[in-house]
């Protein structure tokens, strides 16, 4: 490319007036942008000071919770002690079986949380981004998604017996529905004016999609996650209180057929803390994308 | 390139607002490498006729031919700098400009383009920031440079200068002009400023309603006006001040020939 250098001098002589005011905003408009960082860096405490305050509520609910089951209000067979709760975790683990509660329940709710959330994104994708799909079998998703989803269990354990794949199945059928929502929703209502920029430049539908689309929803599909993951906890602790031998549902209802209270805020606690952790990795998972898609 | 009898009208919507047309048989020959400035009152259609002439929307009736064949869908000769920046607010500038490059570009020699282009708008210190971070005349020659990128056949321009201080302006539309020298695209461009499109374009075409045609009836060519003498032209020069006032007029625009009486 040929550049013509003198045609700024020309344009500065005959428009002095205005050259020396738009300089002076331009001067001003870099200014503001360079100055706009720190201002924010300031304001953002280190990681383990919010860790600190979120700590706060628990520690004062366990010492509460010890002074109460100590204090003779509530007797021991209604509230375990503190101390009991982790005596009954040590027992448990000692004799391999808490480890394997917990695994084996993880394992479920991974394996089904996976399964639900690819297949909500793929069906929600293409009804989403398909006028066609959508008309099509849209109303007959939704109708799938009415059914309260323990409806099916009795159906599940007909066909695939009460083994590994009724369980994975029924959270896989937990987790689809959340994904399936927010995407097809997000997908819909990207802005209309980016997906022109992507029908304008971009080369094929798939290639709009990955631009565009994909990238405008991340956001929302990652809520939508979230909201899959509650759901596959959910649905874990339902299919293990209905039918199972092992497991942390399982463990909530032999605990409350032996009367074995200490176990049975064992098992709470333990959903708790699985809960927390697990939806911690999406919130990796989320400030990762979130840093390179907004 | 040829616009013939283009007719856009929108139908009535399910929220009550009722149909109208706003494109009336637009004509229009356009022959390689010419720049047309494309210039009316707001509202009148412009933005609408550039979206038939690049196939993001089609017409009513009549059609569109690049190089002797109809349009059909979005065509990879064109590209379009919208008259919103319409930058990818996930991506850097930079990675918004690669945007534009064509379809199965060598990624060194897409690389060395798009830094050259943003050397070019003047953009390579904010390469890597995000589009809220830039101010909108800056993301106004991000989005210049993302149409460039493409090096197309046909540049269509929605006032790409609209944003722009004075200065930046004046710079732009001579880079707009070397650009042209280097790669003479057919560019159609859409502005308010007739100034610009005389110093620009080879031909101004004005669009509106036709002069005494019923409100309603949608916009056509009102006039075609060929610019004289060849680029770079002097902005100040007569023939052209005489050229101005006359689309001035066009617009709607008095001209102010009498001297208002001095309140004493
Ligand atoms: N999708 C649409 N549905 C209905 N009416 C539309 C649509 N798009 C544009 N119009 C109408 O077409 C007319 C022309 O719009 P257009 O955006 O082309 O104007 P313009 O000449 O570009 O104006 P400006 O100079 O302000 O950008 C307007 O009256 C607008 O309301
Ligand atoms: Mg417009």
């Amino acid at each position: 490319m040929a550049i013509r250098s003198n045609s700024e001098a020309d344009v500065a002589a005959n428009e002095a007036a205005t050259v020396l005011q738009s300089a002076l905003e331009f001067e001003h408009s870099v200014e503001g942008t360079a100055l706009a960082p720190p201002i924010r860096r300031t304001q953002k405490r280190p990681r383990w000071f919010a860790f600190l305050v979120g700590a706060v509520v628990p520690v004062a609910l366990i010492v509460f919770w010890q002074l109460l089951s100590t204090s003779g209000i509530i007797p021991a067979y209604r509230l375990p002690t503190p101390i009991s709760v982790w005596e009954a975790g040590v027992d448990l683990s000692a004799r391999g079986l808490l480890l394997q509660d917990v695994a084996i329940s993880t394992q479920r709710v991974l394996l089904g949380f996976f399964l639900g959330s690819i297949s909500g994104l793929a069906v929600g994708a293409v009804i989403g981004l398909s006028r066609w799909a959508s008309l099509l079998v849209a109303p007959t998703v939704g109708a799938f998604r009415a059914v309260p989803s323990l409806a099916w269990v009795p159906l599940l354990i007909l066909y695939l017996g009460i083994h590994e794949d009724s369980k994975v199945l029924l959270i896989t059928i937990g987790a689809f529905f959340p994904v399936y929502t927010t995407v097809s929703g997000a997908l819909r209502h990207v802005d209309h004016q980016l997906v022109e920029v992507g029908r304008a430049f971009g080369r094929s539908r798939m290639n709009l999609l990955l631009i565009v689309q994909l990238p405008a929803i991340v956001p929302t599909v990652v809520s939508g996650l979230r909201l899959a993951l509650a759901q596959s906890w959910l649905f874990l602790v339902a299919a293990e209180l209905i039918f199972s031998s092992i497991g942390l549902g399982f463990l909530l209802k032999e605990s409350q057929d032996n009367g074995r209270i200490d176990r049975l805020f064992l098992a709470i606690i333990l959903l708790a803390v699985l809960g927390k952790l697990t939806d911690a990795l999406i919130g990796v998972l989320e400030r990762f994308l979130l840093r390179r898609w907004s | 390139m040829s616009l013939r009898g283009v007719n856009r009208s929108f139908a009535v919507s399910e929220r009550g607002i009722p149909a109208r047309q706003v494109l009336t048989d637009v004509t229009l020959e356009i022959s390689p490498g010419e720049i047309v400035a494309l210039i009316g009152p707001s509202g009148c259609g412009k933005s609408t006729l550039l979206r038939q002439v690049i196939g993001l929307d089609s017409p009513s009736s009549g059609e569109v031919r690049i190089d002797g064949s109809a349009l059909v869908g979005i065509d990879q000769r064109c590209a379009i700098a919208f008259q919103e920046p319409r930058l990818l607010p996930w991506r850097s500038i930079v990675r918004n400009v690669e945007i534009g490059l064509p379809r199965g570009t060598d990624r060194a020699i897409g690389h060395s383009r798009v830094t050259e282009l943003l050397h070019l708008v003047q953009l390579e210190e904010s390469s890597q920031l995000r589009p809220r971070q830039v101010s909108g005349g800056m993301a106004q020659r991000a989005a210049l440079a993302r149409a460039l990128a493409r090096g197309p056949g046909v540049l269509v321009l929605d006032e790409p200068f609209g944003a722009l201080d004075a200065l930046t302006r004046l710079t732009m539309q001579d880079l707009l002009l070397d650009i042209h020298a280097a790669e003479p695209a057919t560019i159609i461009l859409v502005t308010h400023d007739v100034d610009e499109a005389l110093y620009l374009s080879d031909r101004v075409v004005l669009l509106g309603q036709a002069p005494g045609s019923a409100p309603g009836s949608g916009s056509g060519i009102v006039r075609i006006v060929d610019v004289p003498g060849a680029r770079p032209r002097d902005r100040a020069n007569a023939q052209l001040a005489r050229i101005r006032s006359e689309l001035l007029e066009g617009l709607g625009v008095e001209r102010h020939h009498q001297v208002i009486p001095q309140p004493s």
